[in-house]
């Protein structure tokens, strides 16, 4: 069994695809460490492999299960975005993503915890608990995708998705010590995906590895008619194999690491030993600038909450989920459903987000934020120019302690520091684990211009090969 | 700054009841927020257009073509108040 | 009691567009369907779900825009309008808002300040005392008519009374039905009116106070709620009290205004733009399209009809505007010699006898049917009151008006009939004194000697050959 579970999701389905091992053979021994996680990492496990399609061995991702965030709608199976207003919920539809990887043959293994629609970076947001980080289970995972990552980096299971609006995939990557990529806004349809900010909101995978996140990243690509802001993948999704970094130039945004980020000496220490690795391997590495990512987060949590106030106005217990009556009238049962149903965090988004574009204050907040948007492309913009990618450390720091940062909703937000610009771009990134500080993952962030996933891939490829992480000890797999 | 008048303003907006202690704690919070969010508005992008999409897209555009609607069964099944082939509601005051 | 104020009006028109599909999903547009029936996750408003834009609706907009003379948006865009109500599933409307798909326009006398693309919000029922929630009472929505595409026209306040304004909307109607973009049919909800009402002294160019009247569904209830409204503003002026800015009903039954209740909240939309649509663009090929689908519309229509035909201008605008008229006319013209203008007066005999609102086409006399018989009294071979009968007969009974005149012994005894001109010899026998006063050139004598004849014939004699005859046979 644990034989299996070290596997990474590419060797396990190059095994099935040989036929050393089946389907349900993999399926089962996921699922049974899945079934008795003690991380709160799922929501849903499956009880039983899905027929028809899903796990066949000859198909592109070879009958490896797969992990889904649970705010991708699955039909039939809880969909709940980790919010307490649609317990239960299960949707008659799938989103266009788990579809696709049902096609490529890999099987629904369970759905994963993840902070209240996506609104947080540790996962202590959920309705469902907090997820603990298995390198130290005093600690957060990260979020909001703090289950996907927390059950890769576990071995419960091969792999996940998740979703990334202003960190949600790399920042818990980094954390567990494990793979996240944020594609392209546009790469990966988003219908399905129960809604935070959908002019940021975008799926990707989180993997053991750099390859096992190009191949699953590979199925999940594509344009969909049902999402009209999807667009075609202009090439297809390369197997990474890159070993050297000779010609690529890095370039390190003064304003995302030097001393007003806030970076910790840990996570320093190791983003330096990063750079110093790639230039080994011949990367060119430079300062550059971003005049206006420090400006990001403010713009972020302006966008993010104000396109939030409205996504999440469905929730009015009408059609679905919660529904709190009260005296009888329509308004009591509105305003108690949402007062029951929603956590603290998403009460505060949705304030905020009402708040900036309630009558008078739209220009000053919302429309400003916008323009602060349109500076932070045209940075990014200007920085390729002269660079490849740009690289950052994923997160300030490293896991904290559970409830460490609960009290003070903006020190919560600054995690999001280095990882809040790409979104406003629309530009993809990866974290990769670049090594630990006291025992704790540390990430490592490299982000390109818009559709350069192949070469991005390709250079964290190399990188990872250099790092030479070991996960064994968050997969627990003994001797 | 965010008052306690303007917190309830919001609330109301949002259809959100909050409790006396979340109308406080929403005022001190949301206001710690915003100022750091403030600092924005000392930029001066006057002549700096708004970013609502960052994918340079146009026109996606549906045929005309019908597709399979839910069974009604399944339109109501999530309903939490189900009445007569639609979805209950407390009925509306005049406005 | 209104002397001395002059109305200021402006209409919201809400068009209901006749695609197959709904404006951001594939649900079928239902009419009387079950409740619920045509839903999907997308107009359910379920979580996950995203728009897409129908491009037959987007061609329809054009369209609209195109016959109202209106300026196309090579660019525009989609905002969130947000509130809460039960019958707006996602609690946002997905409408147009500063960058409209049309500005800029006018019909007839007025002047379109824009129209834009929209989606339906749902049914909502109350159940009254039938239906209680937890003793209250309820309302249950049906999402079928959710989404159903909308075009919102909004004029300037360009409408001089109340019956211009119930006027001008039936040429909007007309326009529109002639486009084939939509049922217009008021009493069904697929076209709907608001009217913005404000009053001011005669001569002045300030404006007063407006109000907004809501939801007229028929053609009289836009006037009669217009007057209505106009009446009590005045009086409240002339009462030395203010008019409120408000929303307001006109019940027809009472002919009584009253309130909506706006419960002292200001609505405050935070219309942003729609991140999950991108921009709309209306291309070259997009306007030509909608150009080319343009059938002739009325204004052109009635100028054709005089300029080509010789209708008078009355004639050619009655059946111009109304397009079941004007096809039928075309038809019957296509299918027989018989004259324009005569036809185009049949017609109106024809509309006499099935009723106004009567598609003729729908009737029992078929176009050619009207044109033979028309080209018959053209011919002189029935008279005009023999015909009126002819008519009549086919309207009851269909039928071919050649073979009914046969039947009835209807046809016309003409000149060349030896026959009539030995009835006029009888008559002047029969009314020597009257042949005398008419030798004389006393041309009153002349009725009672035709009406002789008229009587021997049965009426089938022409008027006109029989006086033709008297006058011949008289002067020897
Ligand atoms: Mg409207
Ligand atoms: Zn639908």
């Amino acid at each position: 069994m644990s034989e299996l579970i070290a596997l990474s999701a590419a060797q396990a389905g190059k095994r099935v695809r040989a036929g050393e091992v089946s389907p349900a053979e993999l399926f089962e021994a996921y699922r049974a460490r899945a079934a008795a996680e003690e991380l709160n990492a799922f929501t849903w496990v499956a009880e039983a492999r899905p027929g028809a399609g899903a796990g066949d061995a000859t198909a592109p991702l070879a009958g490896v299960p797969v992990a889904v965030k649970d705010l991708f709608c699955t039909e039939g199976v809880p969909s709940q975005a980790g919010s307490r207003i649609l317990e239960g919920y299960r949707p008659p539809y799938s989103a266009t993503v788990v579809a696709q990887l049902a096609a490529a043959g890999a099987p629904l293994l369970g759905k994963t915890n993840q902070d209240e629609f996506a609104m947080g970076s540790s996962n202590e947001n959920s309705g469902y608990g907090p997820v603990l980080n298995p390198w130290d289970r005093g600690r957060v995972p990260g979020g909001s995708s703090g289950g996907s990552a927390a059950a890769v980096a576990a071995g419960l299971a091969p792999w996940a998705i998740g979703t990334d609006t202003g960190g949600s995939i790399r920042q818990p990557a980094a954390l567990c010590g494990i793979v996240g990529l944020k594609p392209t806004y546009g790469a990966c349809s988003r219908y399905g995906m129960i809604a935070f900010a959908s002019s940021l909101d975008q799926a990707g995978p989180l993997t053991r590895d750099v390859t096992d996140a190009a191949l699953l990243f590979s199925a999940m690509v594509g344009r969909d008619p049902r999402d009209s802001t999807s667009l075609a993948f202009p090439a297809p999704i390369a197997v990474p194999r890159r070993t050297d970094l000779k010609g690529v130039r890095l370039g390190v945004p003064e304003e995302l690491t030097g001393s007003g980020s806030g970076v910790e000496a840990g996570v320093r220490s190791s983003f330096e030993a990063t750079l110093a690795l790639a230039e080994a391997l011949g990367a060119e590495i430079e300062p550059c600038r971003l005049p206006h990512a420090p400006h990001a987060l403010a713009a972020y949590y302006v966008i993010a909450p104000a396109e939030a106030s409205a996504n999440l106005a469905r929730f009015d217990g009408v059609r679905y989920g919660l529904r709190v009556d009260g005296d009888g009238t329509l308004d009591t049962m509105y305003c108690r459903t949402r007062a029951a149903g929603f956590g603290p965090e998403v009460k505060r988004r949705i304030m905020l987000g009402t708040y900036a574009l309630s009558s008078g204050y739209y220009d000053a907040y919302y429309s400003q934020a916008q323009k602060v948007r349109t500076k932070i492309a045209e940075d990014f913009a200007a920085a390729f120019a002269g660079f490849d990618f740009v690289v950052t450390p994923t997160s300030p720091w490293t896991a904290f302690p559970l409830g460490a940062k609960s009290e003070d909703p903006y020190a919560m937000y600054l995690n999001d520091f280095c990882t809040v610009p790409m979104p406003l771009a629309g530009i993809p990134a990866v974290s990769i684990p670049s090594g630990l500080s006291d025992g704790l993952p540390v990430g490592f962030q490299l982000a390109g211009p818009a559709f350069s996933e192949n070469r991005l891939l390709d250079a964290a490829f190399a990188l990872e090969q250099a790092i030479g992480f070991d996960l064994a000890p968050a997969l627990g797999l003994g001797a | 700054m965010i008052d306690r008048e303007q917190v309830l303003h919001v609330a109301r907006l949002a259809r959100l009841a909050l409790s006396e202690e979340e109308v406080e704690r929403m005022a001190t919070e949301l206001s710690d927020v915003l100022a750091q969010i403030e600092k924005i508005g000392e930029l001066d992008l006057a002549d700096v257009p708004p970013t609502s999409h960052v994918i340079d897209v146009v026109n996606a555009l549906r045929p005309d073509e019908p597709h399979v609607s839910l069974p009604v069964e399944v339109a109501l099944a999530a309903a939490p108040a189900p009445v007569a082939g639609g979805f209950g509601v407390p009925s509306p005051g005049d406005s | 009691m209104t002397v001395g104020y002059e109305p200021v009006i402006g209409l919201e028109i809400h068009v209901q567009l006749s695609t197959r599909t709904k404006m951001f999903c594939g649900c079928r547009l239902s009419f009387g369907a079950a409740p619920n029936t045509h839903t999907c996750p997308v107009c359910l408003g379920l979580p996950g779900s995203l728009p897409v834009i129908n491009e037959r609706a987007v061609q329809s907009a054009i369209m609209i825009g195109l016959a109202l003379g209106c300026e196309i948006a090579p660019r525009s865009l989609f905002h969130r309008k947000n509130y809460f109500y039960p019958d707006l599933p996602k609690g946002y409307q997905i409408s147009q808002y500063d960058v409209p798909i049309c500005s800029d326009g006018r019909l007839g006398d007025v002047r379109i300040h824009r129209a834009h693309l929209e989606e339906d919000a749902a049914k909502l029922t109350h159940l009254g005392e039938s239906g209680r929630i937890h003793g209250a009472e309820a309302s249950v929505v049906d999402f079928n008519r959710g989404g159903t595409p909308l075009v919102e026209i909004v004029t300037e306040p360009d409408l001089p009374s109340a019956e211009g304004a119930r006027e001008w909307l039936i040429l909007l109607r007309t326009t529109l039905r002639t486009l084939g973009v939509s049922d217009v049919d008021m009493s069904q909800g697929s076209l709907r009116c608001d009217a913005n009402v404000s009053v001011r002294p005669a001569g002045s160019t300030a404006l007063g106070t407006k109000t907004e009247l809501k939801n007229m569904n028929s053609f009289k209830f836009v006037k009669d709620g217009i007057e209505a409204e106009i009446e009590r503003q005045v009086g409240l002026l002339e009462a030395g009290r203010e008019v409120v800015p408000e929303t307001l009903h006109y019940d027809p039954r009472s002919g009584r205004i009253s309130s909506l209740r706006s419960k002292e909240e200001a609505h405050d939309y935070r219309y942003f733009p729609e991140p999950d649509l991108v921009p709309l663009e209306a291309t070259a090929a997009m306007i030509a399209a909608a150009r080319e689908a343009i059938p002739e519309l009325p204004a052109a229509r009635a100028e054709r009809y005089e300029r080509e035909l010789g209708l008078s201008a009355d004639k050619a605008w009655e059946l111009a505007t109304r397009p079941e008229r004007a096809d039928y006319f075309e038809a019957a013209l296509a299918a027989d010699s018989a004259e324009a203008v005569a036809l185009a007066n049949w017609i109106s005999q024809l509309v006499e006898r099935i009723g106004p609102d009567a598609d003729p086409a729908a009737s029992r006399v078929t176009p050619a049917g009207l044109a033979a018989l028309v080209g018959m009294v053209g011919a002189r071979q029935v008279n005009q009151n023999a015909a009126r009968d002819v008519l009549s007969m086919l309207v009851e009974d269909g039928g071919d008006p050649r073979a009914i005149v046969e039947r009835e012994g209807l046809g016309a005894i003409s000149a060349e009939d030896s026959g009539l001109a030995e009835v006029v010899a009888r008559a002047l026998a029969a009314d020597p004194a009257a042949a005398a006063k008419v030798r004389e050139g006393n041309d009153k004598a002349i009725g009672p000697l035709v009406g002789f004849v008229m009587r021997e014939t049965k009426g089938r004699a022409d008027g006109g050959e029989v006086r033709r005859l008297i006058l011949e046979q008289v002067g020897g």
